[in-house]
This record gives C-alpha cells, structure tokens and sequence, in this order.
C-alpha cells in the first residue's frame, strides 16, 4: 500500500555542512498493517516518516501509496502534505491552543477539499471523539487537558479526515509509564479494529515488538533489518539489532563444524567453550562468529542437566527485580547475564550450570557497527 | 519568616537572633519605603498639582479644574491629542512591520549574514535618539541634507526631495529607531512558536493560505498586538524626535507641548501638569493591555511540548535580496547616521561631502569640544549619575525582587507592581513630576544632582528588577537546599552559592543601567541647572546653539565610548546578555 523507496533526505546544519538524516530508505507497508520504525534517538526516523509526509522534501527516492507516487525524484513529483490526506501525529500533540477540543478535531473537516455540512461535521467529530474517549470533553479549553488527553485529541484530529495512511510520532513518549501501557494497548485495538495502514515511530522496542506488524530498524540514517517483532528479537542480523532490541550476550567464537543435530546447526568453538548454535548464514570452519544469547534464554541448573550446550560457572553477583531474577555468572573471566524465575535461588560463589537451547544461540555474520554518518 | 532572617546572614545560632531581626526589618522596610517613595510620590503630587493654581508670593495655590478645563477645552488640545495619535501609531506600524520582516528573516529564512543581525539589539544602546535624530536631519533636511542636495544636483533641480520636518519624516526617525525593539521582541515570539502547530494544520489539508490565517496569525495576534501596544506607548512618549523635528514647524504632540509649556515665559506648569496626566493615561492603559495581552501570549507558548528546532525556509535566490534588504536597513539605521557625524565632525563649517570640501577636513571641532568649558563637568556628572544610579538601582532591586520571588511575604505582588510602576512613566512626564515635588518640597535638592539621581533612580528601577528576576528565577531552590545539606551556613550559602550566580545578571543589569542613564535625555532636560549638565544635555544645548559641527564631534566621541561600554558588557554579561527592549 505505502511503498518507500530508496529514499535519501538530508539537511544542512548551521554549519553549513549537510546531515544525512535518512539514507537508501526502503520498505513496504502492506494495506492495514501497522509498521513500525524503531532506532535510537537521532538516527533518522522522524526524518522518514516527515519525508513521507511531505513535510520535507527529500533528495531522492520514491514514496507512493497504492501505486501513485506522492513523490518521485525521477518525476519529479511532489505533492504538498495537504494534498497527501495522510493523518499525522506529533511527538509534542501539536494541539492548537486557541481551540477549543471539539475545533481542534474539527478542523481538519473545515479546511479540507471535502465541503461537509454543519450536522455532518458534528456527527464525525463526535463520532472519533467517542472513540477516543473525550466524548464529554468537546467544549473544554485544548490547553486545559492533560498529556494523555492531548495525545487522544491529537489522534482523534488524525482519524476525523479518514486518512489513507496515519502517521504516528513517539505518540507515547510525553506519558508516564503507567499511561503509556494503557495507551499502548488501546492504539493497537484501535488500529486493528479500523485497520488502519499506520507508520509509527517509537525509540522504544517494547512498543514496537508489543504493536507491530513489521519492524524496521534503522541506525543513522539507515534501515538496517526489516522483519516480524518475532524474528527480530530471536533472529537479529547484526550486532547493533540484537543490542538495541533486548539485552543480550554476544560471545565471540570460530566455527568448528556443521551441527548435523539439528538444521543449520553448526559446532563453534566459543570463548566460554563449546557451543552447538543456529545460524542463517553458511561458514567454513575457521570463520569468526558472533553468537548473540539472550539472558532469559539461559537455564540455570544447580546440577549438572543432560543436552547440549550445558557449561560451568560462578555465580557473581544476583539482583531481585520482583518478576524475575538476574544473575551474573562468571565463566572463566567472561560475565554471563541470566534471566530466571525468582524461585530459582543459588548463593553468590556458587557454581551453577548454564544450559542454552541451540536455537537460542544465534550467530552474527555482519558484525559492523553502524557508524553515524554525519 | 526565617527565611527573611537568613537573608540578611546572620546565623541564629550566634545568640544574636533579635539583632539579625532588626537588621533585616530594617533592610526589608527601608528597601519597601524607598520604593514607594520614589514610585508614588512624584505622581501623586503630580496628580494634586494638576488641580491647583500656581503658588505665588502673595496668592496661596487653590484647588481649581481650569487647567483641565483649559486643556480640554481648547481646539488645540484636540489636534494635540489626534497627532500625537497619528506620529505615534504610524511610528509603531512601521517600526513592527520593519522589525517583523527582519525577526522572520533571522529565525526562518536562510538569509546570510546572520551574525550581523545580532548587532541590532545593541544598536539603539549605543545610538542615542537625539543622535540618530541630528543625523537624520543631516541626511534628509531640505536644506542642508545630503540627500536632498545630492538628488537636486542629479537632476539639476531645486526641487526638495525628502522633508524630514513633516509628520511622515518623524515617523521615519523614530519608526527606524524602534525597529530594532521590535526585531528583538518579534523575534523572541518567532522563536517560542512550535512549528509542528503549522505543520499539523498542513497535515490537516489546510492550505498556505488557510494556515497562515487560521493558525499562524490567530496564534500569534495577542504577541503581534502586544508588541504593536508597547511600540505605540515608546512612540507616544519619545521626546527628541518631535522636539527636534515637529516644533520647528509647529507639529505639535504630548511631550513636545510639556517641553514648550515649560520653557516659556511664564511658564505654565499647570498646563504642563494637565497634559502629563492625560499622557500618562494613555502610556498607563497601553502598558496594562500590554502586559495582560503577553501573559496570555505565554499561556500559549508554554503549552508546546518537547524542544523543537524551527526549520529555516530555504529562500534559494530569494536570500540574496533579503540579504539586500539587511544590508540596506543595516546602512540606514548605523552606517548613514554614524558617517554624516563623522563628516560633519570633520568640516570647519558645514557642507556637504564632495572633494572640495574634503581638502578642508579638520580636527578644529574636536579641539574645540575637548576644551569646551563644560564638556569635563558634564562628563563626570553623566558618570557619577551612571555608575551612582546602577549600583543604587541593583542593589534596591536585588532586596526586592529577593522578596518577591524568594519568600511567601504577604503583598508581596504589591512591592513588585511598585517597583515596576515607572514603567508607564514617560521620561519627561517623570521629570516634570519630580521637577515640581521638589520645587514645592523644598529640601535642598532642586538644582542640584540628587534631584537627577532621584529621578534616574526611579526611571531605571523597572529595568533592575527585571534583570534581578531573570537571575534570582534561575537560581533553583534545591541549589540552596544541596549547600544547606552540605553543612554550610546559611551566610555562607549566600556567599558562595547566590551571589556567585547572581553576578553575572547583577553585572549585566549594571551595566545596561549605566548605559541608558548616560544617554538619557527626556528627563534631565527639565532637571539640570547650570553645573549639573550631562553630556547629553550638552549635545542638546549644541543643537540649539546651531554649533552642528561641534556637536557632531561630541556625538561621534560618545558613540564611540558608549560602544565600548556595550562590547565591555556583552563580555561580562554573556549568559544574560545586555539588549534594549
Ligand atoms: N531541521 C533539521 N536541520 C538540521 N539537522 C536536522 C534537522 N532535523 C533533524 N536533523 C538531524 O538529522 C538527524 C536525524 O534526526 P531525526 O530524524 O529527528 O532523528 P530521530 O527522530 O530518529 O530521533 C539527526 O542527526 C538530527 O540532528
Ligand atoms: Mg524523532
């Protein structure tokens, strides 16, 4: 349905010298799908998703939704944002402090193409309006609600013009966190419920792995794996995906042997020993690998357990975090983070057996870190 | 109230608790009585002597309304009061509409030449009005101004060109002169606006047209508006340029009239009376719409959320002509008034530039000013009044604005209003007030510098205040807490915590104090008396003596030291920085 493609937008600073703030951008948003853009701060995402807009005039690339082009650097095409009917939402709710809620939602039907009447206006504002849950706030001042009250305002004011496409700015990142929990459920059965195509763009990847359909992660400038929130979190493709998202322990290693055990199982040789891991890329034996385990992928035994993959540490030092539990084991002069139920309980100094699935150890071919390219 | 008692320093702990009590109900009460004596008594008085009859030897002064009835009654007052209107509305639209060009230019456009626009928050500082209207008479007179005789000899005409002497010329003088107010406040309003406001009404299916009306203007009228009020009330109270150019040819508005009503004989102080109250009425009731209007211009700025960076418009060619339109404004606010003094300080007699008359240049006017026999009394009053009045001003202040934003002292919104009171006062209007108090109140000072320390005094308290506020806000509560936890005595936190931090805005507020009191004008013309001249007073004199030549060695000389001082004050005053508005 949104198709972006190749998309590069820079800007100059006040230096004079220029930003690449979005660089060989592509993906595709399928029809109702919620896609997600998901990076640290500065790497390029509200940039993206202003291009997409057409908030910012890119330098080149293709941005078209159901297959006409809203902007083309070869066509040299470029439709102004009030022409797109994309509904946008800003990171600071952008709500306009003169108004009143019920003419902030408003008016968006009063300046567009589309004349409506009086009666008709009335009835969609009040409509969206409901669906946000500010039904009884319509005559109160704008300026006098709160940060949560803004943000449905905002979205209702994106909803009320029946956008193609809706685009969504860290819409949760002005909440506290309880709200944001709240909030975050709601927009994911709002956009499910009216399957809305919606482009969203969060720093935080509980947010993206708990809303999206498909992610895309970027670092500076680029889109670096796009996929499921499943794959990922369990199938990372470099070394920056599998830190952003989750915490995770890479340990490097040298490939010894294919696995026949399992598919794409290959022997490594790690730095805390033998390891029987999965990967998605072929090695010959002797090529370095990163293998990326995540701390709840870890078992603890306090006696050595049958399987693979089972090796011998110290338990460093542990942490209660009510849920769970984290355990730094020490294995050799490697740390090793573990994630366990709280009912598992081993003294520090102890020695503990760590078991890994093989299908949780997943190596890492592209192991550059993207550089920031300004 | 034990914060009071820590302020003045003395640990309780010392045994000395009823002494640190009396000491700070002493600072606290003589801080407050010397406010509201400088704040209320001259217009009080003003106001009672409004309805009097003028006191002489052998008639006591009765209660009478015949200098209203006088006032108001005549045909003259009216078109007084309607072109003191028209000069000061055509003054504050121009100067908005120039000002509002060149903030949008700075904050939006990619307009080069950025650096140099800083300059003109400190031009107007270091460009004193009867200055800048000397020079632009020298510009655009139509008999001896350079632009007339250029034109004329272009085109062989005697034609004249441009009449400085007429309503439009005073509006260009002095619109041009409080341009760059409105840049500095127009451009403060540009900054604080969320352009994700306009940017949202654009993703609304607004168009060009309909953002800039719906969203843009409606947002931004009450800072428009509020800007267009305080640039009328400069306007309608600045004294040099109608003095200069509208009484020579009878054009006639508020302060002019008090100056004349004054400077006749006999003069008519009740007159001069009546016409002050109604010129304080209106600066009163402009600065009090002004002031609501702002409060709620801030109550839509503050609703914005996360920092934002405003995008600059990418002007493509367009840029060099904004650049062209700086340039020339640049030229015709510095350059121009700045080389038509130079010049002229460089004839024997005036003339206007042309090779012949630069074989005659001379240093004869610059010897002649440096051993003008009042030139070093009135160099050393203008300074001993300046660094008096800012050091007394700051330290006032500090007292008061400790008061108002640090302790939870009941009334003590009254104190700030107070102090913040003479504000509404127009230069003259303050001088004739304080002029007449102290005639009728006789205790030795009329005549001598107190009385223009008092009034400078008084004049400039609103501005220290408000630098006071500025640093006492940023000084965090927890900043005193963490040292207080830290072990140290409250004297001590004083010591080492505030006052460092309070340095840099008390700096920058004496200096700016000193600057606008040396080359402050409208109220010592009513106050000095022969020995107590400021230069300013000097430079006034010149004028009115026809010596252009001296004076403008005299004005070039001044320029130059009150840039140094504003170059000293940007250095010290960098976090604060040291700008007119
Ligand atoms: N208007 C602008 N002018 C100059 N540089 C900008 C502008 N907007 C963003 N940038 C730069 O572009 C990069 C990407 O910014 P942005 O897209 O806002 O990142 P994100 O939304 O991922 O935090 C950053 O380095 C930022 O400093
Ligand atoms: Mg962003």
């Amino acid at each position: 349905m949104l198709k972006v493609n190749a998309l590069y937008t820079e800007y100059p600073n006040d230096k004079g010298e220029i930003v690449k703030a979005a660089q060989n951008v592509s993906f595709e948003v399928p029809e109702g799908k919620l896609f997600t853009l998901l990076g640290p701060s500065g790497c390029g995402k509200t940039t993206t998703l202003r291009s997409i807009a057409g908030l910012e005039r890119p330098r080149a690339g293709e941005i078209s939704v159901d297959g006409v082009a809203v902007y083309s650097s070869e066509q040299g095409i470029f439709l102004p944002p009030n022409k797109r009917n994309f509904g946008m939402v800003f990171q600071s709710y952008a709500i306009w402090p003169h108004m009143n809620v019920f003419q902030n939602a408003a008016f968006p039907l009063r300046v567009g193409t589309r004349k409506f009447t009086k009666k008709e206006i009335e009835e969609k504002v009040m409509r969206v309006l409901t669906a946000v849950g500010l039904e009884q706030f319509a005559d109160r001042e704008a300026t006098k609600m709160s940060g949560g009250q803004q943000q449905r305002l905002a979205l209702a004011r994106a909803l009320v013009m029946e956008p193609k496409l809706l685009l969504l700015d860290e819409p949760l990142s002005n909440l506290d966190a309880k709200l944001r929990e709240r909030m975050r459920f709601e927009l994911k059965r709002m956009q499910r419920e009216l399957r809305l195509t919606t482009v969203y763009v969060t720093h935080d990847q509980g947010e993206a792995l708990a809303l999206s359909h498909e992610i895309a992660v970027m670092s500076a400038g680029h889109v670096v794996q796009i996929g499921s929130p499943r794959d990922i979190y369990e199938r990372p493709r470099n070394k920056f995906v599998a830190d952003f998202v989750g915490l995770t322990n890479f340990l490097d290693a040298t490939v010894e042997a294919p696995d026949p055990a399992h598919d794409d199982g290959y022997r490594v040789n790690s730095c805390i020993g033998q390891l029987s891991v999965t990967s998605m890329d072929k090695f010959a034996k002797g090529d370095t690998v990163l293998v990326s385990v995540r701390p709840e992928d870890i078992e603890l035994y306090e006696t050595r357990p049958a399987g693979p993959n089972v090796i011998e540490g110290r338990v460093d030092f542990k942490v209660f975090l009510g849920e769970y539990m984290d355990y730094q084991i020490k294995i050799g002069d490697r740390q090793i983070l573990a994630r366990t139920h709280p009912s598992f309980k081993s003294p520090v100094g102890e020695s503990v057996y760590l078991k890994m699935h093989p299908g949780k150890c997943i190596t890492i071919q592209d192991n550059t870190q993207y550089r920031k390219a300004a | 109230m034990e914060v009071v008692g820590k302020y003045v320093g003395v640990p309780a702990t010392q045994g000395r608790g009823w002494h640190s009590f009396d000491l700070k109900w002493l600072v606290i009460g003589s801080s407050v009585a010397v406010v509201a004596y400088l704040a209320l008594m001259p217009l009080g008085f003003l106001l009672w002597q409004s309805f009097f009859t003028p006191q002489t030897a052998t008639k006591a002064a009765e209660f009478t309304y015949d200098n209203y009835l006088t006032a108001y009654s005549s045909s003259e007052t009216l078109k007084l009061f309607f072109t003191s209107l028209r000069f000061a509305t055509g003054t504050s639209i121009f100067s908005f509409i120039v000002g509002t060009l060149l903030a949008w230019m700075n904050e939006r456009t990619n307009t080069p030449l950025k650096p140099l626009f800083f300059a003109l928050s400190i031009i107007p500082l270091i460009i004193p009005g009867v200055l800048f209207t000397v020079a632009w008479i020298m510009l655009a007179s139509p008999k001896i101004g350079i632009v007339n005789l250029l034109l004329q000899e272009l085109f062989n005409t005697d034609y004249v060109f441009v009449n400085i002497y007429s309503i439009w010329g005073m509006i260009w003088v002095d619109g041009l002169h409080y341009s760059s107010m409105a840049f500095l406040i127009m451009s403060a309003a540009f900054r604080s606006m969320d352009p994700s406001l306009e940017e949202s009404a654009m993703m609304s299916g607004a168009s060009v047209p309909q953002v800039a009306w719906h969203i843009t203007l409606k947002l931004t009228w009450p800072a428009i508006f509020a800007t267009l009020l305080i640039l009328f009330v400069r306007s309608i109270e600045s004294f040099e340029v109608p003095a200069l150019l509208g009484l020579p040819v009878g054009i006639q508005v508020f302060t002019s009239s008090i100056y004349q009503a004054i400077h006749q004989y006999p003069s008519k102080i009740g007159l001069a009376s009546s016409y002050a109250v109604t010129l304080l009425m209106i600066t009163t009731i402009g600065i009090y719409c002004q002031s609501k209007l702002s409060g709620q211009g801030n109550k839509y700025s503050t609703v914005t959320g996360k920092g934002f960076r405003p995008r600059a418009m990418d002007l493509g060619g367009w840029r060099y002509v904004t650049a062209t339109v700086f340039l020339l404004y640049f030229s015709l606010i510095v350059v121009l008034p700045f080389l038509v003094l130079l010049w002229s300080s460089l004839q024997k007699f005036y003339s206007v530039p042309s090779l012949a008359a630069l074989h005659n240049l001379s240093f004869d006017a610059y010897a002649f000013i440096l051993t003008y026999p009042t030139l070093a009394s009135a160099v050393t009053n203008s300074l001993i009044l300046a660094v008096g009045c800012a050091t007394l001003v700051m330290l006032l202040t500090s007292v008061i604005c400790w008061i108002v934003v640090k302790t939870k002292l009941p009334g003590r919104w009254i104190l700030d209003n107070l102090a913040s009171l003479p504000m509404v006062f127009p230069g003259l209007v303050l001088g004739l007030a304080i002029m007449i108090f102290y005639l009728n109140f006789d205790i030795g000072i009329y005549g001598t510098m107190w009385i223009m320390f008092i009034a400078y005094v008084t004049r400039f308290m609103p501005y220290g205040l408000r630098y006071n506020t500025t640093s006492m806000l940023q000084i965090h509560k927890e900043l005193e807490e963490s040292a207080a936890m830290s072990g140290a005595s409250w004297g001590t936190t004083f010591w080492r915590i505030i006052v460092p931090l309070l340095k840099p805005g008390l700096m920058a507020g004496w200096i700016y104090i000193m600057i606008v009191s040396i080359r402050e004008l409208s109220t010592s013309i009513l106050l000095y008396s022969p020995g107590t001249e400021v230069v300013s007073v000097l430079i006034w004199e010149l004028w009115e003596n026809g010596q252009y030549v001296e004076l403008s060695a005299l004005g070039v000389m001044f320029i130059i030291a009150l840039f140094m001082l504003v170059m000293a004050a940007q250095l010290v005053g960098k976090r604060f920085g040291v700008k007119e508005d």
